[in-house]
C-alpha cells in the first residue's frame, strides 16, 4: 500500500474512534509534556548557571602563574619533584610566547590596585574621596556580555585616559541611594548626564625602578631564592594622581581576572594601567624587592572559545606554568547538571511510559472492534503487511499528535513555572530571572521520542492485528 | 463453456477443523473442477463445508491436505503475501452478509480494494465509476452502507469485487440476506458478469430454484464432499 493511503486509512479509523484515540493522544500529550517540562527546566537551570559564571567570559579564560611564585594545590601534589631549573619566569618573554600559541586571543595581566578617587558631584564643586578598589579592563572585553547594556560607551582606545564605573559605584559617586535589587536599575538620562564625560581624579602610587647594579645583583644572588635571577636596581614609591574621563557605566562587574575575591568599581584600559607602574597590593613583595625586568605574578589569558581552553592551557603547562580555569571547576557543575537532566528526564519518561500503555490499550481495543474490517480488508486482497503498517501508522499518528501538543503543553506548563517562579522572586526582592528554555534539540527529540515510544507501543497490536485470521473474523455476525 | 486451462481445480482438498480431542472435517477430500468462464452453484445444507470450500478456493484460507490450483498455478506454493495478491487481482469475494466497510461511502468501498492494489488515483475514480455503473449504483455513490437497501448495499459488494478485474467470482450465499425480488436482481448482475465478461462465478445458495435458474452446473456437498454433480437445463 502506498504511504498516502496508509496515512489517510490511518486517520480516518483514528477519527472513528475520535474520543477513545482523543484521549489517548492528551495521554501521550501529558507525558511528552512532562518530558518537555522537566528538561526545558533543566535546560533552563544550566543556562542560567553558565551564563551566570560565563557571563563576562570566565570561560574563555585562563590564569597562568609562575611555579616559583603561586602553586596551585593541585600543581604542588602534581609536580613535586618538578625541578627549579625547569620553571620559568613569567616576564614579557613569556608573555610573548604565550600569545603566540594557536587560538590565543590576548595575554594581559590581571591589575588590581587600590587608589583613592575623588569626584566633585557638581563641577566646581567639592571633591569627595572615595577608596576603591581599580582593575585594568583589556579592550577586547568590550564583546563581554556584561557590556550589553553598557550606558554611555566604552573607552576609546587601549591608552585612553577613560574610565567605566560600576552602576552601584556610579550612585555612589552621584549621592543617590541604592535602588532595591529586584529592579534591574539603570541611572535615568539626567543622572547619566550628570555623570558621563565628568572626570575623576586617581591617587596612586607609582613603582619606579632603577637601574641593576651588578654588585648588588651578585649579593642577591642567592639558591635558595627563586627570585635571585631576576636581580634588578632598587624600587622607590612615588605617589601620583591622574585624571580619567568617566565613558559609561556598568551594571555588573566584567570579568578581569580570576582572583576577583574582592570587586572592582571602577576600570581603567589595562594597557594603560600596565604603563602606570602602579603598585598592586598583590605583588607587594616585588614591590619591596629590586627588580629590573618586569615580572608578573599572574597572566589573564583570552581564548577564542571555551573549546579552546583546554588545549592551550596544556601548552602553556608545557611551558612550565601553572594554570587555572574556570573549566576545571566547572567540571563539578556540569556533571550535576547531567545528574539533574537525567532525573528529570526519567521522572518525564515516566509519564509517557504510562501514556505508551494507553496506546497498546487503545489499539488492542481496536483490533477487537474492529476484527471484522480487518477480516474484510483482508478478502478484499490486503496483506498482513498491510494491516501491519497500518496499525503501526496509527500508532504513529497518535504518537505525532501527541508529540506537538505535548511539546505545546510543555511549553506552557514551563511558562507557567517560570512566571510563578519569578512571581515569588519578585516577592522575595530578587532579580527575576529564566529558569525555563526550550533549545531546540529538545522539541526535536521529544517529537522523536513520541512518535518512536508510540511506534514500539503500536508494534505488538499491529502485528497481532495483522496475524488475525480472515476467516475466523468474517464467520458470522 | 470449453477452455483449455480450467479456472479452478482442487483435488482431494481438504480442511479439518481440530476441537480438543476431535477433529471436524469441514471439508473432506473434494475434487472438483471449473472450467473458465463457467457459473457454478454450490449447494448443501447448513454446515456441509461450502464456506469452508469457499475460502479455500479464496486463498483466505489454507487445507489441512490436498491441493487447489487456480487458472494452473497451485495455491499451496504461494507465500501469503502472493496469496495476497491473488485475492487482490485474481478473485473477487461477495458475502452473504454483504461485509461493506459502514464508516465508509460507496465510492470509498469500491476503492478500498484499489488501494491495496496501489492504483493511482486518477486510474481509481474511472475504474469506481465503471464499477459502480456495472451493477447501477452511479447515483449512491456518495452514501454510507446504512443509507442502503440491502440489495444496493449488495450490488457495491459486487462493484468491490469487480473494481480489480478478477478473472473468478465467488459469491458465498450472495441472496442470503435479501427478498426473493432482489435477490433475482442479484443473480441477474451476476449471470450479466458472467455472459458479458466472460468471468467465472462460483456461487453458493441453498436455494436450488435460484441454482437450477441461472447455474450452468450444480454441485451438491454434503459433511464436505461432493455428493452429487448436475447440469440443469439453463432457462434463460
Ligand atoms: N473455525 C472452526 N472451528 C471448528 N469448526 C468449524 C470452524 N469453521 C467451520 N467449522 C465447521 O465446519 C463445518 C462447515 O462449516 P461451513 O463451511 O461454514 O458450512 P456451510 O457454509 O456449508 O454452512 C461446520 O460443521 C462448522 O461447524
Ligand atoms: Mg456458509
Amino acid at each position: 500500500m502506498k504511504a498516502y493511503d496508509l496515512i489517510d486509512l490511518a486517520s480516518r479509523n483514528l477519527r472513528e474512534a475520535f474520543l477513545r484515540n482523543s484521549l489517548t493522544t492528551v495521554g501521550i500529550s501529558v507525558g511528552v509534556a512532562s518530558l518537555v517540562a522537566m528538561l526545558s527546566l533543566g535546560a533552563g537551570l544550566q543556562k542560567l548557571a553558565s551564563r551566570q559564571l560565563g557571563r563576562s567570559g570566565l570561560f574563555d579564560s585562563i590564569v597562568v602563574s609562575s611555579r616559583l611564585d603561586w602553586r596551585s594545590q593541585d600543581d604542588r601534589r602534581e609536580n613535586r619533584s618538578f625541578q627549579s631549573g625547569e620553571t620559568k619566569t613569567l616576564d614579557d618573554t613569556a608573555r610573548a610566547a604565550i600569545g603566540k600559541i594557536p587560538n590565543v586571543l590576548d595575554v594581559y595581566p590581571d591589575i588590581r590596585f587600590n587608589a583613592e578617587l575623588r569626584f566633585a558631584k557638581v563641577p566646581g564643586g567639592q571633591e569627595r574621596p572615595h577608596y576603591n578598589l581599580i582593575a585594568g579592563l583589556p579592550a577586547m572585553s568590550r564583546a563581554s556580555e556584561v557590556f550589553d547594556d553598557l550606558q554611555g560607551s566604552f573607552y576609546s582606545g587601549d591608552m585612553a585616559e577613560e574610565a567605566i564605573v560600576v552602576g552601584e559605584f556610579a550612585r555612589e559617586l552621584l549621592q543617590i541611594p541604592d535602588a532595591k535589587p529586584s529592579e534591574k536599575a539603570k541611572l535615568t538620562e539626567d543622572q547619566l548626564k550628570a555623570l558621563l564625560g565628568k572626570e575623576i581624579t586617581l591617587s596612586y602610587l607609582e613603582r619606579q625602578v632603577q637601574a641593576p647594579q651588578p654588585a648588588q645583583m651578585e649579593k642577591s644572588a642567592d639558591l635558595d631564592s627563586p627570585f635571585s635571577a631576576l636581580g634588578g636596581g632598587p624600587a622607590s614609591l612615588v605617589p601620583r594622581s591622574r585624571k580619567f574621563k568617566i565613558v559609561g557605566v556598568v551594571e555588573s562587574e566584567p570579568y578581569g581576572g580570576m582572583r576577583a575575591a574582592s570587586r572592582a568599581r571602577l576600570f581603567i584600559p589595562t594597557k594603560l594601567a600596565e604603563s602606570m607602574n602602579v603598585v598592586q597590593p598583590t605583588d607587594l613583595r616585588t614591590a619591596l624587592r629590586p627588580s629590573q625586568g618586569k615580572t608578573y605574578l599572574t597572566l589573564v589569558v583570552r581564548v577564542k572559545n571555551s573549546a579552546q581552553v583546554k588545549p592551550v592551557q596544556e601548552a602553556i603547562k608545557q611551558m612550565g606554568f601553572s594554570t587555572y580555569s574556570i573549566l576545571d571547576a566547572s567540571q563539578g557543575l556540569t556533571r550535576f547538571f547531567t545528574i539533574l537532566d537525567l532525573f528529570l528526564g526519567i521522572f518525564g519518561s515516566l509519564a509517557l511510559a504510562v501514556a505508551s500503555l494507553g496506546i497498546v490499550n487503545t489499539l488492542v481495543m481496536a483490533i477487537l472492534e474492529r476484527r471484522r474490517e480487518i477480516g474484510i480488508m483482508k478478502a478484499i486482497g490486503a496483506s498482513d503487511a498491510d494491516v501491519k503498517l497500518l496499525f503501526f501508522v496509527e500508532a504513529g499518528v497518535m504518537g505525532a499528535a501527541g508529540g506537538v501538543f505535548g511539546i505545546a503543553l510543555g511549553w506552557l506548563i514551563g511558562k507557567a513555572i517560570n512566571l510563578g517562579a519569578n512571581i515569588y522572586m519578585r516577592s522575595q526582592e530578587l532579580p527575576t530571572e529564566n529558569f525555563w528554555f526550550v533549545p531546540w534539540w529538545l522539541i526535536a527529540g521529544a517529537f522523536a521520542f513520541s512518535v518512536i515510544v508510540s511506534l514500539i507501543s503500536g508494534l505488538y497490536p499491529a502485528s497481532r492485528a495483522a496475524r488475525l485470521d480472515p476467516v475466523q473474523a468474517l464467520r458470522h455476525d | 463453456m470449453p477452455s483449455v486451462q480450467p479456472a479452478i481445480e482442487t483435488h482431494a482438498v481438504t480442511r479439518h477443523y481440530r476441537m480438543g480431542r476431535s477433529v471436524i472435517p469441514a471439508v473432506d477430500g473434494v475434487d472438483l473442477t471449473v472450467g473458465a468462464g463457467e457459473f457454478a452453484a454450490l449447494l448443501g445444507q447448513s454446515g456441509s463445508g461450502k464456506s469452508t470450500l469457499m475460502n479455500l478456493i479464496a486463498g483466505l484460507d489454507r487445507p489441512t491436505g490436498g491441493s487447489i490450483v487456480i487458472l494452473g498455478t497451485d495455491l499451496a506454493k504461494m507465500s501469503s503475501e502472493e496469496l495476497a495478491r491473488y485475492r487482490r487481482f485474481t478473485v473477487g469475494m461477495v458475502f452473504q452478509s454483504f461485509n461493506l466497510i459502514s464508516t465508509m461511502t460507496v465510492a470509498e468501498n469500491v476503492e478500498l480494494p484499489m488501494r491495496f492494489a496501489e492504483v493511482s488515483s486518477a486510474e481509481r475514480k474511472t475504474r469506481v465509476q465503471e464499477a459502480v455503473g456495472k451493477v447501477g449504483l452511479l447515483p449512491r455513490l456518495g452514501h454510507r452502507p446504512s443509507e442502503l437497501s440491502g440489495g444496493e448495499q449488495q450490488r457495491t459488494a459486487i462493484a468491490r469485487a469487480l473494481v480489480n478485474r478478477p478473472q473468478i467470482l465467488l459469491a458465498d450465499e450472495p441472496t442470503g440476506n435479501l427478498d426473493s425480488r432482489t435477490g433475482t436482481e442479484i443473480m441477474d448482475l451476476l449471470r450479466e458478469l458472467n455472459a458479458k465478461f466472460g468471468m467465472t462465478v462460483v456461487m453458493v445458495t441453498h436455494e436450488r430454484p435460484l441454482a437450477e435458474r441461472y447455474a450452468q452446473r450444480m454441485i451438491f456437498l454434503g459433511d464436505g464432499k461432493v455428493l452429487s454433480e448436475s447440469r440443469p437445463e439453463v432457462t434463460a
